[in-house]
């Protein structure tokens, strides 16, 4: 229940900006649009009462159901979320922000979707913003060198997509 | 020897010059912990930049989670932390717990402080241990392995495994601890009792082994928490944080109604907790700080570590006793193809090495939609870079070293 005077700023601050707001989930979340979420990170940190100092995990949900049948019934469109764990050390509030994004930029297959980065406002969220784009295939804007981090360099396709499929072989290594 | 005059026209004269060398360290470098390749931009001794290479030891955890069920996945958190497989196991039990808004019974929740505490020393004593490893002292290692083994034969006693163990389950644990067994355990904390200060000597007060990590990487409390880092590295900066107070009701009230201190030094006066604690009669004093130790360098984050294994031991005791004063039930693990709610839920915990934190997503199946793992070396691992600019090659293993990383969790 902390978290509701945060919302209220939250809106008042940003308005159009704040999407969605959950509060009956078991994590609260707030649903942002991608233009305000780099200040709306900023103001977290740096607000009284909030200090958002540490930005625990950066994650990227692939929705798209693969399976025709399946798919059928879903009540989604199939998106992309960027969901952030955001943790206070001063005042030992969590938050949860996600932004959603359409799979690919434009529509149009092989190009990555963008998100702004928020390697500026938190350190830590380079590593974690690589590890994103590496594994689901987001492009964060802004970010200082953004390149693969746990898949080697010249790995082709993002695992983490559910319509990824492993490559045949890699360098003369089957790989199915 | 004869030597010749400067001014000999013989002699040609070459200026001595150094270059700059990139230099690769690792993958398979000892001292590296695992399969981390750091890349060095090297002038002479002084290294000007660090860049990491991940991701020898990706085995893709995640997505495979995306294609089993909560239990199943169980035994792929082993494998992230395999030095601290049960704290894996456990947060991992607490998020589908979270998820499924299961309640432990009291007695699966002194189990699991038992379990969780004795693997944290375990972990803790291979820390200390490989440190001193890296730093060319080969005895702390074994004195560490010895007392990891009689840890890791009481774990074998309670569930068959010695390193992989799959013990604590979304629901509880997999059985309850066998007869007699809380009598070993006892056995085993009093005799490790009289070994810590054993240790302290071979390591902590060592002038050798203070002079090569006292003022070294020094990383300011800013700086740690700018970067993620958490657990002993974290503590070692002078922030006070620990989950196991600080964190979500859901873990907390797991070490309700236990008293041990968080280790962590006051900024101000650089001070640690006194030792309250008593052994034996006497109480235990913990070795006076050196001279040269300033707050956030890699003794101080060996000092943390050291200092939780006695807060670790003091854990333990009350938990035994208070594991055999409740009777009932220690907790049913869940089904083995139970259904997850279409919610999602994050829970991070505090593991040996910082906060590991999962996060499920459910879609309604009993295959989650999505899973990932928050590991608290990678974030630890980050820091490097931005630590070691301006440093000398011998500090490089000195600063890894005590981050204290293992890749397994690091490349998922």
């Amino acid at each position: 229940m902390s978290e509701i005077p945060l919302v209220s700023e939250l809106r008042a601050k940003f308005g159009e900006g704040i999407i969605d707001v959950n509060l009956e989930a078991i994590d609260e979340w707030v649903e942002l649009n991608p233009s305000v979420l780099v200040e709306v990170c900023q103001f977290l940190k740096e607000a009284e009462g909030f200090r958002f100092d540490m930005c625990n995990s950066i994650t990227v949900v692939d929705y798209l159901e693969t399976d025709p049948k399946k798919a059928a019934k879903v009540d989604w469109e199939p998106h992309l979320e960027v969901v952030y764990h955001l943790s206070s050390i001063a005042t030992k509030l969590t938050l949860v922000l996600k932004v959603k994004i359409p799979r690919w930029k434009n529509g149009v297959e092989g190009e990555l979707p963008t998100v702004p980065s928020v390697a500026g406002v938190w350190a830590t969220a380079d590593w974690h913003e690589r590890e994103a784009y590496d594994l689901s295939g987001v492009n964060f804007l802004g970010h200082p060198h953004l390149k693969r981090i746990l898949c080697p360099d010249d790995w082709e396709g993002h695992p983490l997509r559910k319509d990824y499929e492993m490559p045949l072989e890699y360098h003369g290594i089957r790989g199915r | 020897m004869a030597t010749s005059k400067i001014d000999d026209p013989r002699v040609i004269e070459f200026d001595v010059r150094t270059d700059e060398m990139l230099i690769n360290m690792g993958p398979q470098h000892p001292s590296t912990h695992g399969v981390l390749r750091l890349v060095l931009r090297t002038d002479g001794e002084v290294v000007s930049d660090v860049e990491p290479h991940l991701g020898y030891l990706h085995r893709c955890a995640e997505k495979i989670g995306e294609n089993l069920t909560a239990r199943q996945w169980i035994p792929y958190t082993d494998r992230m932390d395999y030095l601290a497989a049960m704290n894996m196991n456990l947060g991992w039990s607490l998020v589908i717990e979270k998820l499924l808004e299961y309640d432990l019974p009291e007695r699966g929740r002194h189990l699991r402080v038992i379990i969780s505490e004795m693997g944290r020393i375990a972990s803790h004593l291979v820390a200390m241990g490989t440190y001193g490893l890296d730093l060319g002292s080969f005895t702390p290692f074994l004195y560490g392995f010895r007392e990891r083994e009689k840890i890791l034969n009481l774990f074998e006693e309670a569930c068959g495994a010695r390193l992989t163990y799959s013990y604590l389950t979304p629901g509880g644990a997999t059985a309850d601890l066998p007869v007699g067994w809380t009598d070993k355990c006892r056995q085993f904390l009093n005799q490790f009792k009289e070994v810590i200060p054993e240790l302290h000597t071979l390591l902590t007060t060592n002038s050798i082994f203070v002079s090569r990590t006292a003022g070294i990487g020094v990383m300011s409390a800013k700086m740690a928490v700018d970067y993620g880092c958490t657990g002993p590295v974290l503590r070692g900066s002078g922030v006070y944080h620990d989950l196991r107070f600080h964190g979500e009701e859901r873990y907390t009230e797991m070490y309700e109604g236990y008293v041990f201190d968080v280790i962590c030094a006051d900024p101000e006066t650089g001070k640690y907790p006194e030792s309250n604690y008593e052994f034996h009669g006497d109480s235990l004093d913990y070795p006076e700080i050196p001279r040269q130790a300033i707050l956030g360098d890699c003794w101080h984050r060996f000092y943390v570590r050291m200092l939780e294994v006695v807060q670790s031991v003091r854990l333990i005791e009350q938990a035994i006793e208070k594991y055999e004063a409740t009777s009932g039930d220690w907790g049913t693990p869940i089904k083995l193809v139970q259904k997850l709610p279409a919610k999602e839920a994050y829970m991070e915990t505090e593991a040996p090495r910082g906060q590991m934190g999962f996060y499920v997503v459910g879609n309604g199946d009993s295959i989650p939609w999505r899973v990932r793992a928050r590991s608290s070396s990678f974030c630890n691992l980050s820091v490097t870079a931005p630590l070691c600019q301006g440093i000398l090659l011998a500090d490089i293993p000195a600063i890894v070293g005590s981050l204290d990383v293992v890749m397994g969790e690091i490349d998922r």
